[in-house]
Protein backbone atom coordinates (compact mmCIF):
# COMPACT_ATOMS: atom_id res chain seq x y z
CA UNK A 1 0.00 0.00 0.00
CA UNK A 2 1.09 3.33 -0.63
CA UNK A 3 -0.06 6.77 1.09
CA UNK A 4 -0.31 10.41 -0.97
CA UNK A 5 1.26 13.41 1.24
CA UNK A 6 -1.02 16.57 0.44
CA UNK A 7 2.10 19.20 -0.04
CA UNK A 8 0.89 22.06 -2.51
CA UNK A 9 -2.74 23.38 -2.15
CA UNK A 10 -5.28 23.90 -5.26
CA UNK A 11 -5.42 27.89 -5.04
CA UNK A 12 -1.57 27.88 -4.95
CA UNK A 13 -1.10 25.41 -7.56
CA UNK A 14 -3.27 27.87 -10.21
CA UNK A 15 -1.46 31.04 -8.77
CA UNK A 16 1.64 29.23 -9.56
CA UNK A 17 0.87 28.10 -13.43
CA UNK A 18 -1.00 31.74 -14.22
CA UNK A 19 1.52 33.12 -13.27
CA UNK A 20 4.58 31.22 -15.44
CA UNK A 21 2.95 32.44 -18.84
CA UNK A 22 2.06 35.31 -17.62
CA UNK A 23 5.44 36.53 -16.43
CA UNK A 24 6.61 34.78 -19.93
CA UNK A 25 4.25 37.54 -21.58
CA UNK A 26 5.77 40.58 -19.69
CA UNK A 27 9.61 39.44 -19.64
CA UNK A 28 9.00 38.94 -23.58
CA UNK A 29 6.62 42.70 -24.11
CA UNK A 30 9.10 44.45 -21.57
CA UNK A 31 12.16 43.09 -24.33
CA UNK A 32 10.06 44.56 -27.16
CA UNK A 33 9.93 47.96 -24.99
CA UNK A 34 13.68 48.03 -23.96
CA UNK A 35 15.02 47.22 -27.22
CA UNK A 36 13.81 50.61 -28.09
CA UNK A 37 16.42 52.77 -26.04
CA UNK A 38 18.96 49.61 -24.78
CA UNK A 39 21.68 51.42 -22.98
CA UNK A 40 22.04 48.78 -20.00
CA UNK A 41 25.98 48.03 -20.27
CA UNK A 42 28.58 46.29 -17.56
CA UNK A 43 31.57 47.84 -17.56
CA UNK A 44 34.63 46.31 -15.41
CA UNK A 45 37.74 49.39 -15.25
CA UNK A 46 36.29 50.58 -18.48
CA UNK A 47 36.03 47.91 -20.49
CA UNK A 48 32.33 46.47 -21.75
CA UNK A 49 31.74 42.83 -20.47
CA UNK A 50 28.01 42.67 -21.03
CA UNK A 51 25.78 44.71 -23.52
CA UNK A 52 22.30 44.32 -22.76
CA UNK A 53 21.18 42.55 -25.64
CA UNK A 54 23.52 41.98 -28.46
CA UNK A 55 22.03 42.15 -32.06
CA UNK A 56 22.14 38.13 -32.60
CA UNK A 57 20.29 38.09 -29.31
CA UNK A 58 17.41 40.13 -30.32
CA UNK A 59 17.66 38.57 -33.85
CA UNK A 60 17.40 35.12 -32.58
CA UNK A 61 13.63 36.81 -30.81
CA UNK A 62 12.47 38.47 -32.96
CA UNK A 63 12.89 41.98 -30.92
CA UNK A 64 13.34 44.56 -33.02
CA UNK A 65 10.66 47.64 -34.60
CA UNK A 66 8.08 46.23 -32.12
CA UNK A 67 7.70 48.93 -29.26
CA UNK A 68 3.80 49.93 -29.99
CA UNK A 69 3.23 45.88 -29.76
CA UNK A 70 5.37 45.54 -26.68
CA UNK A 71 3.84 48.49 -24.50
CA UNK A 72 0.41 47.03 -24.92
CA UNK A 73 0.74 43.59 -24.45
CA UNK A 74 2.53 45.17 -21.10
CA UNK A 75 0.27 47.13 -20.31
CA UNK A 76 -2.77 44.47 -20.46
CA UNK A 77 -1.05 41.44 -18.95
CA UNK A 78 0.22 43.98 -16.35
CA UNK A 79 -2.68 43.59 -14.82
CA UNK A 80 -2.82 39.41 -14.41
CA UNK A 81 0.64 39.42 -13.12
CA UNK A 82 -0.33 42.27 -10.03
CA UNK A 83 -4.20 40.55 -9.65
CA UNK A 84 -2.57 36.87 -9.64
CA UNK A 85 -0.27 38.05 -7.04
CA UNK A 86 -2.20 40.44 -4.98
CA UNK A 87 -4.71 36.55 -4.55
CA UNK A 88 -1.47 34.57 -3.88
CA UNK A 89 0.24 36.92 -1.12
CA UNK A 90 -4.02 36.86 0.42
CA UNK A 91 -3.99 33.81 0.21
CA UNK A 92 -0.77 32.70 1.77
CA UNK A 93 -2.08 34.92 4.67
CA UNK A 94 -5.36 33.90 5.15
CA UNK A 95 -4.52 29.78 4.58
CA UNK A 96 -1.45 30.70 6.81
CA UNK A 97 0.58 29.18 4.11
CA UNK A 98 3.14 31.51 4.73
CA UNK A 99 4.64 30.26 8.22
CA UNK A 100 5.85 27.88 5.40
CA UNK A 101 7.16 30.21 3.00
CA UNK A 102 8.37 33.05 5.08
CA UNK A 103 11.94 32.79 6.40
CA UNK A 104 12.98 32.36 10.19
CA UNK A 105 14.96 32.98 12.77
CA UNK A 106 17.04 29.52 11.74
CA UNK A 107 16.86 30.01 7.87
CA UNK A 108 20.04 32.45 7.19
CA UNK A 109 22.36 30.02 8.47
CA UNK A 110 20.27 26.89 7.32
CA UNK A 111 19.99 28.36 3.73
CA UNK A 112 24.19 27.84 3.93
CA UNK A 113 24.47 24.31 4.88
CA UNK A 114 21.58 23.64 2.02
CA UNK A 115 23.15 24.99 -0.56
CA UNK A 116 26.70 23.38 0.41
CA UNK A 117 24.21 20.10 0.74
CA UNK A 118 23.27 20.73 -3.17
CA UNK A 119 26.74 21.23 -4.11
CA UNK A 120 27.66 17.97 -2.21
CA UNK A 121 30.23 19.31 0.08
CA UNK A 122 28.06 18.77 2.70
CA UNK A 123 26.85 15.30 3.09
CA UNK A 124 23.07 16.77 5.38
CA UNK A 125 20.80 18.58 4.67
CA UNK A 126 19.55 20.81 7.77
CA UNK A 127 15.75 19.49 8.91
CA UNK A 128 12.71 20.96 7.19
CA UNK A 129 9.03 21.18 6.65
CA UNK A 130 7.54 21.84 3.62
CA UNK A 131 10.13 24.25 2.06
CA UNK A 132 14.04 24.08 3.31
CA UNK A 133 15.57 27.14 4.47
CA UNK A 134 17.20 28.19 0.75
CA UNK A 135 13.44 27.65 -0.64
CA UNK A 136 11.81 29.92 1.60
CA UNK A 137 14.24 32.55 1.26
CA UNK A 138 13.87 32.40 -2.49
CA UNK A 139 10.31 32.02 -2.57
CA UNK A 140 9.72 35.09 -0.18
CA UNK A 141 12.26 36.98 -2.04
CA UNK A 142 10.38 36.73 -5.31
CA UNK A 143 7.42 38.01 -4.03
CA UNK A 144 8.97 41.35 -2.29
CA UNK A 145 10.86 41.31 -6.28
CA UNK A 146 7.19 41.29 -7.83
CA UNK A 147 6.02 44.19 -5.32
CA UNK A 148 9.44 46.01 -6.61
CA UNK A 149 8.18 45.42 -10.17
CA UNK A 150 4.91 47.11 -9.85
CA UNK A 151 6.27 49.68 -7.70
CA UNK A 152 9.04 50.77 -10.50
CA UNK A 153 6.64 50.02 -13.02
CA UNK A 154 4.34 52.37 -11.92
CA UNK A 155 6.98 54.74 -11.48
CA UNK A 156 8.13 54.58 -15.08
CA UNK A 157 4.38 54.14 -16.31
CA UNK A 158 2.70 57.27 -14.43
CA UNK A 159 5.89 59.10 -13.11
CA UNK A 160 3.90 62.56 -12.60
CA UNK A 161 0.49 61.66 -11.18
CA UNK A 162 2.27 58.72 -9.30
CA UNK A 163 5.30 61.17 -9.03
CA UNK A 164 5.96 60.59 -5.00
CA UNK A 165 6.52 56.78 -5.84
CA UNK A 166 8.84 57.86 -8.67
CA UNK A 167 11.25 59.76 -6.16
CA UNK A 168 10.86 57.09 -3.84
CA UNK A 169 12.45 54.70 -6.77
CA UNK A 170 15.22 57.35 -7.01
CA UNK A 171 14.04 59.38 -10.26
CA UNK A 172 12.78 58.08 -13.82
CA UNK A 173 15.56 56.95 -15.20
CA UNK A 174 16.74 55.18 -11.93
CA UNK A 175 13.30 53.10 -11.67
CA UNK A 176 13.96 52.68 -15.39
CA UNK A 177 17.35 51.00 -14.24
CA UNK A 178 15.67 48.96 -11.23
CA UNK A 179 12.24 47.35 -13.16
CA UNK A 180 15.19 46.03 -15.39
CA UNK A 181 17.64 44.66 -13.03
CA UNK A 182 14.58 43.48 -11.44
CA UNK A 183 13.59 41.49 -14.88
CA UNK A 184 17.31 39.90 -15.02
CA UNK A 185 16.37 38.65 -11.34
CA UNK A 186 13.37 36.99 -12.23
CA UNK A 187 15.39 35.46 -15.43
CA UNK A 188 18.08 34.13 -12.78
CA UNK A 189 15.54 33.02 -10.33
CA UNK A 190 13.74 30.05 -13.47
CA UNK A 191 16.82 28.77 -14.14
CA UNK A 192 17.66 28.11 -10.86
CA UNK A 193 13.92 26.87 -9.94
CA UNK A 194 14.13 24.75 -12.78
CA UNK A 195 17.59 23.18 -12.43
CA UNK A 196 16.69 22.22 -8.92
CA UNK A 197 13.10 20.77 -10.21
CA UNK A 198 15.21 18.41 -12.69
CA UNK A 199 17.60 17.37 -9.70
CA UNK A 200 14.39 16.81 -7.41
CA UNK A 201 12.42 14.42 -9.71
CA UNK A 202 8.89 13.48 -10.78
CA UNK A 203 7.68 12.92 -7.53
CA UNK A 204 8.38 16.32 -6.44
CA UNK A 205 7.39 18.13 -9.77
CA UNK A 206 4.39 16.28 -10.27
CA UNK A 207 3.02 17.51 -6.88
CA UNK A 208 2.82 21.02 -8.49
CA UNK A 209 -0.05 19.89 -10.45
CA UNK A 210 -1.39 17.05 -8.96
CA UNK A 211 -1.17 18.12 -4.98
CA UNK A 212 0.55 15.84 -3.20
CA UNK A 213 3.37 13.30 -3.30
CA UNK A 214 3.14 9.70 -3.71
CA UNK A 215 5.38 7.82 -1.04
CA UNK A 216 5.62 4.32 -0.42
CA UNK A 217 3.88 3.17 3.38
CA UNK A 218 6.77 1.21 6.01
CA UNK A 219 4.71 -0.14 8.43
CA UNK A 220 7.51 -0.52 10.43
CA UNK A 221 8.36 3.23 10.86
CA UNK A 222 4.61 4.47 11.04
CA UNK A 223 6.20 7.27 13.34
CA UNK A 224 8.40 8.49 10.61
CA UNK A 225 5.50 9.13 8.29
CA UNK A 226 5.38 12.94 8.68
CA UNK A 227 8.89 13.29 7.65
CA UNK A 228 9.20 14.76 3.72
CA UNK A 229 11.74 14.06 1.23
CA UNK A 230 13.48 17.19 0.47
CA UNK A 231 11.73 19.20 -2.57
CA UNK A 232 11.97 22.19 -4.45
CA UNK B 1 1.14 18.24 6.20
CA UNK B 2 -1.92 15.69 5.84
CA UNK B 3 -1.41 12.09 4.61
CA UNK B 4 -4.37 9.68 3.08
CA UNK B 5 -3.64 6.07 2.66
CA UNK B 6 -5.25 5.08 -0.39
CA UNK B 7 -5.91 1.68 -2.07
CA UNK B 8 -3.20 1.27 -5.40
CA UNK B 9 -5.74 2.10 -7.11
CA UNK B 10 -6.97 5.22 -6.11
CA UNK B 11 -3.85 6.25 -5.74
CA UNK B 12 -3.29 6.70 -9.58
CA UNK B 13 -6.51 7.84 -10.44
CA UNK B 14 -6.19 10.92 -9.02
CA UNK B 15 -2.51 12.04 -10.86
CA UNK B 16 -4.58 11.31 -14.13
CA UNK B 17 -7.28 13.71 -13.06
CA UNK B 18 -4.84 16.37 -11.92
CA UNK B 19 -2.87 15.93 -15.37
CA UNK B 20 -6.27 16.07 -17.52
CA UNK B 21 -7.17 19.36 -16.12
CA UNK B 22 -3.56 20.71 -16.46
CA UNK B 23 -3.48 19.68 -20.42
CA UNK B 24 -7.04 21.83 -20.59
CA UNK B 25 -5.66 24.70 -19.08
CA UNK B 26 -2.19 24.94 -21.45
CA UNK B 27 -5.03 24.25 -24.46
CA UNK B 28 -6.85 26.85 -23.20
CA UNK B 29 -4.09 29.28 -22.76
CA UNK B 30 -2.92 28.46 -25.93
CA UNK B 31 -6.21 29.34 -27.52
CA UNK B 32 -6.17 32.88 -25.84
CA UNK B 33 -2.58 33.63 -26.97
CA UNK B 34 -3.44 33.01 -30.73
CA UNK B 35 -6.98 34.30 -30.45
CA UNK B 36 -5.23 37.21 -29.59
CA UNK B 37 -2.09 36.81 -31.92
CA UNK B 38 -4.82 36.33 -34.78
CA UNK B 39 -7.54 38.32 -34.05
CA UNK B 40 -8.39 41.51 -36.33
CA UNK B 41 -5.68 44.52 -36.01
CA UNK B 42 -7.01 48.30 -34.58
CA UNK B 43 -5.83 50.04 -37.83
CA UNK B 44 -5.55 49.13 -41.00
CA UNK B 45 -1.80 50.06 -40.94
CA UNK B 46 1.24 47.61 -40.03
CA UNK B 47 2.06 48.18 -36.45
CA UNK B 48 -1.46 47.91 -35.54
CA UNK B 49 -2.43 46.06 -32.04
CA UNK B 50 -5.24 43.28 -31.64
CA UNK B 51 -8.32 44.71 -31.59
CA UNK B 52 -8.74 43.55 -27.90
CA UNK B 53 -5.46 44.85 -26.73
CA UNK B 54 -6.70 48.11 -27.81
CA UNK B 55 -9.95 47.67 -25.66
CA UNK B 56 -7.58 47.01 -22.88
CA UNK B 57 -5.62 50.10 -23.46
CA UNK B 58 -8.93 52.25 -23.62
CA UNK B 59 -9.38 50.52 -20.17
CA UNK B 60 -6.02 51.93 -18.84
CA UNK B 61 -7.48 55.36 -20.11
CA UNK B 62 -10.27 54.93 -18.06
CA UNK B 63 -8.54 54.05 -14.71
CA UNK B 64 -6.38 56.28 -15.06
CA UNK B 65 -8.02 59.74 -16.22
CA UNK B 66 -9.56 59.17 -12.87
CA UNK B 67 -6.17 59.27 -11.11
CA UNK B 68 -5.31 62.21 -13.19
CA UNK B 69 -4.80 65.60 -10.79
CA UNK B 70 -3.99 69.15 -12.89
CA UNK B 71 -2.17 69.98 -9.17
CA UNK B 72 0.41 67.03 -9.62
CA UNK B 73 2.91 68.51 -11.49
CA UNK B 74 6.00 66.92 -13.33
CA UNK B 75 9.03 67.78 -11.43
CA UNK B 76 10.94 70.88 -12.73
CA UNK B 77 14.53 71.78 -12.90
CA UNK B 78 17.19 74.87 -13.05
CA UNK B 79 17.25 76.33 -16.20
CA UNK B 80 20.85 75.86 -15.86
CA UNK B 81 20.12 71.53 -15.72
CA UNK B 82 18.34 71.87 -19.33
CA UNK B 83 20.62 70.47 -21.97
CA UNK B 84 22.05 72.68 -24.96
CA UNK B 85 21.81 69.91 -27.32
CA UNK B 86 17.64 68.98 -28.19
CA UNK B 87 17.61 65.38 -29.19
CA UNK B 88 15.41 65.95 -32.75
CA UNK B 89 13.54 62.27 -32.91
CA UNK B 90 11.02 63.03 -35.92
CA UNK B 91 10.36 64.93 -38.96
CA UNK B 92 7.10 64.07 -39.56
CA UNK B 93 4.92 66.87 -40.89
CA UNK B 94 8.06 69.62 -41.07
CA UNK B 95 8.26 69.48 -44.55
CA UNK B 96 10.38 71.99 -46.07
CA UNK B 97 8.05 73.85 -48.30
CA UNK B 98 6.80 75.85 -45.28
CA UNK B 99 6.18 79.67 -45.71
CA UNK B 100 7.06 80.68 -42.11
CA UNK B 101 6.19 83.96 -43.24
CA UNK B 102 2.50 82.84 -44.16
CA UNK B 103 1.87 80.95 -41.08
CA UNK B 104 -0.76 81.79 -38.56
CA UNK B 105 -2.68 79.51 -36.22
CA UNK B 106 -6.52 78.38 -37.04
CA UNK B 107 -8.87 77.65 -34.39
CA UNK B 108 -11.78 76.39 -35.15
CA UNK B 109 -14.22 76.81 -32.87
CA UNK B 110 -17.53 74.66 -32.27
CA UNK B 111 -20.09 77.18 -34.07
CA UNK B 112 -18.17 76.64 -37.30
CA UNK B 113 -15.90 79.57 -37.20
CA UNK B 114 -12.09 79.98 -37.67
CA UNK B 115 -10.12 82.17 -35.81
CA UNK B 116 -6.81 83.27 -37.47
CA UNK B 117 -4.32 84.10 -34.67
CA UNK B 118 -0.82 85.30 -35.31
CA UNK B 119 2.48 85.00 -33.52
CA UNK B 120 1.97 88.72 -32.13
CA UNK B 121 -1.50 87.82 -30.72
CA UNK B 122 -0.18 84.82 -28.57
CA UNK B 123 3.36 86.82 -27.24
CA UNK B 124 0.69 89.18 -26.21
CA UNK B 125 -0.37 86.58 -23.24
CA UNK B 126 2.14 86.20 -19.93
CA UNK B 127 5.07 84.21 -21.20
CA UNK B 128 5.50 81.09 -18.77
CA UNK B 129 9.33 79.39 -18.55
CA UNK B 130 9.28 75.42 -17.75
CA UNK B 131 12.57 73.21 -17.50
CA UNK B 132 11.25 69.43 -17.20
CA UNK B 133 11.91 65.78 -18.20
CA UNK B 134 10.82 65.36 -21.49
CA UNK B 135 9.84 61.38 -21.96
CA UNK B 136 9.93 60.02 -25.13
CA UNK B 137 8.31 56.82 -25.64
CA UNK B 138 11.11 55.00 -26.34
CA UNK B 139 12.59 54.79 -23.19
CA UNK B 140 14.78 58.11 -23.10
CA UNK B 141 14.61 61.42 -21.33
CA UNK B 142 16.01 64.88 -21.37
CA UNK B 143 15.32 67.87 -19.41
CA UNK B 144 14.94 70.75 -21.66
CA UNK B 145 13.84 74.30 -21.48
CA UNK B 146 10.78 75.84 -23.18
CA UNK B 147 9.07 78.91 -22.89
CA UNK B 148 5.31 79.88 -24.26
CA UNK B 149 1.78 80.92 -23.03
CA UNK B 150 0.05 78.24 -21.23
CA UNK B 151 -3.01 76.25 -23.15
CA UNK B 152 -5.18 77.44 -20.47
CA UNK B 153 -4.20 81.13 -20.41
CA UNK B 154 -4.64 81.37 -24.45
CA UNK B 155 -8.28 79.29 -23.87
CA UNK B 156 -9.52 81.99 -21.44
CA UNK B 157 -7.72 84.81 -23.73
CA UNK B 158 -9.73 83.66 -26.61
CA UNK B 159 -12.86 83.05 -24.59
CA UNK B 160 -13.15 79.35 -25.34
CA UNK B 161 -15.46 77.87 -22.62
CA UNK B 162 -17.82 76.53 -24.73
CA UNK B 163 -14.73 74.38 -26.80
CA UNK B 164 -12.94 73.36 -23.59
CA UNK B 165 -16.18 72.22 -22.16
CA UNK B 166 -15.98 69.37 -25.48
CA UNK B 167 -13.52 66.20 -23.89
CA UNK B 168 -10.99 66.34 -26.40
CA UNK B 169 -8.70 68.77 -28.32
CA UNK B 170 -7.26 68.09 -31.98
CA UNK B 171 -4.23 69.69 -32.86
CA UNK B 172 -2.45 69.05 -37.19
CA UNK B 173 0.40 70.42 -38.46
CA UNK B 174 0.30 72.34 -41.43
CA UNK B 175 0.59 70.26 -43.97
CA UNK B 176 -1.30 68.08 -41.83
CA UNK B 177 0.63 64.98 -41.64
CA UNK B 178 0.87 64.77 -38.37
CA UNK B 179 -1.73 65.38 -35.78
CA UNK B 180 -2.09 64.31 -32.20
CA UNK B 181 -5.74 64.59 -30.06
CA UNK B 182 -5.52 65.06 -26.67
CA UNK B 183 -8.25 64.64 -23.87
CA UNK B 184 -9.39 68.18 -21.92
CA UNK B 185 -7.68 67.77 -19.16
CA UNK B 186 -4.20 66.72 -20.26
CA UNK B 187 -3.91 69.88 -22.41
CA UNK B 188 -5.64 72.30 -19.41
CA UNK B 189 -2.98 70.81 -17.48
CA UNK B 190 -0.69 74.27 -15.88
CA UNK B 191 2.07 72.77 -17.54
CA UNK B 192 0.78 72.36 -20.89
CA UNK B 193 2.06 75.38 -23.21
CA UNK B 194 1.59 76.55 -27.07
CA UNK B 195 5.32 76.87 -26.78
CA UNK B 196 7.53 79.21 -29.28
CA UNK B 197 11.30 78.78 -27.39
CA UNK B 198 13.89 76.72 -26.57
CA UNK B 199 16.51 77.53 -24.22
CA UNK B 200 15.66 81.37 -23.91
CA UNK B 201 15.82 81.75 -27.75
CA UNK B 202 13.17 81.04 -30.82
CA UNK B 203 12.08 77.49 -31.86
CA UNK B 204 14.61 76.12 -34.10
CA UNK B 205 12.70 75.17 -37.71
CA UNK B 206 12.96 71.07 -36.57
CA UNK B 207 11.16 71.81 -33.50
CA UNK B 208 8.92 73.25 -34.87
CA UNK B 209 8.93 76.89 -35.60
CA UNK B 210 7.18 79.03 -35.06
CA UNK B 211 4.80 77.14 -32.53
CA UNK B 212 4.69 73.72 -31.01
CA UNK B 213 3.15 72.11 -28.35
CA UNK B 214 4.35 71.07 -24.96
CA UNK B 215 2.43 69.13 -22.77
CA UNK B 216 4.78 67.34 -19.29
CA UNK B 217 1.57 65.23 -18.87
CA UNK B 218 2.29 63.39 -22.29
CA UNK B 219 4.88 61.69 -23.99
CA UNK B 220 6.80 62.88 -26.38
CA UNK B 221 4.67 61.50 -29.20
CA UNK B 222 1.74 64.13 -28.11
CA UNK B 223 4.13 67.12 -28.33
CA UNK B 224 3.20 68.14 -31.74
CA UNK B 225 5.81 70.66 -33.33
CA UNK B 226 4.48 73.53 -36.26
CA UNK B 227 1.01 73.55 -35.08
CA UNK B 228 -1.48 74.36 -37.84
CA UNK B 229 -4.83 73.88 -36.69
CA UNK B 230 -6.37 73.71 -33.44
CA UNK B 231 -9.88 72.07 -33.05
CA UNK B 232 -12.28 70.67 -30.12
CA UNK B 233 -14.55 67.48 -30.20
CA UNK B 234 -16.50 65.21 -28.23
CA UNK B 235 -15.00 62.19 -30.21
CA UNK B 236 -11.30 61.17 -30.25
CA UNK B 237 -9.44 63.15 -32.91
CA UNK B 238 -6.99 61.30 -34.90
CA UNK B 239 -3.67 60.62 -33.82
CA UNK B 240 -0.99 59.56 -35.83
CA UNK B 241 0.64 57.50 -33.54
CA UNK B 242 -2.79 55.83 -32.34
CA UNK B 243 -3.17 55.05 -35.46
CA UNK B 244 0.83 52.80 -35.87
CA UNK B 245 -1.00 50.72 -32.88
CA UNK B 246 0.61 53.40 -29.67
CA UNK B 247 -1.85 53.94 -26.82
CA UNK B 248 -4.23 57.12 -27.52
CA UNK B 249 -4.04 58.46 -24.19
CA UNK B 250 0.18 57.83 -23.60
CA UNK B 251 0.03 60.28 -20.37
CA UNK B 252 1.93 60.33 -17.23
Amino acid sequence: MKKIVHKHPLAIRWFHWINFPVIAVMIWSGLLIYWANDIYKVRIGGKEIIHFFPDSFYKAFHIPYRLAEGMAYHFVFMWLFFINGLLYVLYTILSREWKYLLPNRRSFKEAWFVLLHDLKIRKTAPPQTKYNAAQRIAYSAIIVMGFGSIITGLSIYKPIQFGWLTTICGGYETARVEHFILTIGYCVFFLIHIVQVAIAGWNNFQAMITGFEIHATDTTKQDQATSITPNS
Amino acid sequence: MKEEFLSHQKIYQRPVLAFSIFMVAITGAMIIWLWIQHQEKDSPMSGGIAKSLRKGLSVNQELFSATFSSSNLAKTYPKSQAVKSVRVNGDVGMGDDFDASKWMLHLVKTNGDTLSITMDDIKKLPKTEEVFDFKCIEGWSQKTWWGGVKFSDFVHYFHLENETALKYVGLETPDEEYYVGIDMPSIMHPQTLLCYEMNGKPLPMNQGYPLRLIIPVKYGIKHLKRIGTIYFSNNQPADYWAERGYDYYAGH
